[in-house]
């Protein structure tokens, strides 16, 4: 692990952590129980229909900590288990989360000063909406790395109080569409987009974006278009960028 | 409910989480190894968006008008009013209200 080494000649230093600012980023998350309590009730939902005991639900939901790739891989889900199917499962959950990859190498500017036994444990309790927030506060200039770690702790207790009653109340979620629970992902996302646009300078990436996504998934199974709307984003956006020092 | 957990759930789990890690540091092990010049960080900086943008934009599609018309109130309530739960109620009341009173009738 010489991780850290190696950073320190890349990114100015550590970025600072205080606890006023994990209150600051456990409190900023307080807008999104409705999406995840639902969301996590959802999985519990499944997982009681597909034949997991409630131990089983429990521990899926608080280790493995990745909620669409959750409801992908109980598809799988047999009783009982075979090593194949626990490795089918394993593959799907790491393609589903593998836009989790480019999440983490967003925050390499703000958080790769930090030596590795605090880097990576904190990436280890990324979530999607935790992670928007802590961007959202980065970009607003924001340095305090609470904000990110408080976000984290605060969905991840809603993520597994949630399983709970999800996994109970199973039959009464039979059908959320009614309710449009299945596109409260998508609500909340757009919702944190809309401050972070800065106009022209993110129209044409974000515009390549989806037209990559929507081209990929219609060609390619899976959620690989996911990786590659975000890779095209960051390509064109690097490739428009105008050195404005003029040394290179 | 005989066992307290399903047989072989463990090996299910402990690959999953393992996966589900695996994903969640690679990128950032790997942007570590990549000059962060400021053409990468530019780069990085447009990923965020594009993410969420590639993820949601496929699935609101797929879920027809009600999708948009959800996203689209969620998105002006969010520009006018800057509050977030707000925006997320009512494109959440757009979406079931649209649903229950306008899907019947098409």
């Amino acid at each position: 692990m010489t991780d850290s080494a190696a950073n320190d000649t890349l990114v100015p230093g550590p970025a600072p952590f205080s606890m006023d600012c994990f209150w600051i980023g456990f409190r900023r998350a307080y807008v999104t129980p409705p999406g995840i309590v639902l969301f996590g009730m959802g999985v519990g939902a499944a997982a009681a229909v597909k034949g997991l005991t409630f131990l089983d639900a429990f521990f899926f939901q608080s280790l493995v900590l990745a909620g669409a790739s959750q409801y992908v891989a109980l598809e799988l889900w047999t009783d009982p288990l075979t090593w194949t199917t626990a490795f089918a499962m394993g593959a799907v959950v790491f393609t589903v989360n593998l836009r989790m990859m480019l999440l983490g190498a967003a925050l390499r500017p703000w958080m790769g000063g930090l030596p590795w036994y605090k880097s990576y444990p904190s990436l280890a309790i990324m979530t999607d909406p935790a992670w928007i927030i802590a961007i959202r506060y980065h970009r607003e200039g924001g340095q305090d790395w609470g904000v990110y770690v408080g976000a984290c702790v605060f969905l991840y207790l809603m993520w597994i109080v949630s399983v709970v009653p999800g996994y109970y109340l199973s039959a009464a979620l039979e059908n959320p569409e009614r309710y449009g629970v299945d596109l409260i992902m998508p609500l909340f996302f757009i919702t944190m987009l809309v401050p972070v646009w800065r106009g022209r300078m993110d129209a044409l990436p974000w515009g390549l974006a989806i037209v990559v996504a929507l081209v990929v998934k219609a060609l390619v199974p899976g959620f690989w278009f996911i990786v590659a709307g975000g890779l095209a984003a960051a390509f064109l956006a690097a490739a428009l960028y105008k050195d404005e020092a003029a040394d290179g | 409910m005989d066992s307290l957990m399903t047989q072989g759930a463990w090996l299910a789990i402990a690959a999953m989480v393992v996966m589900t890690l695996l994903a969640k540091m690679m990128g950032f092990w790997i942007i570590g190894r990549v000059p962060l010049t400021p053409r990468v960080r530019r780069g990085l900086e447009a990923l965020p968006g594009g993410v969420i943008l590639a993820t949601i934009v496929p699935i609101t599609l797929e879920s027809g008008p009600a999708g948009l018309l959800g996203i689209a109130v969620a998105t002006l309530v969010m520009a006018l009013t800057k509050k977030d739960w707000l925006a997320v109620a009512l494109g959440l009341g757009a979406v079931a209200g649209y649903r229950a009173v306008l899907e019947p009738l098409v």
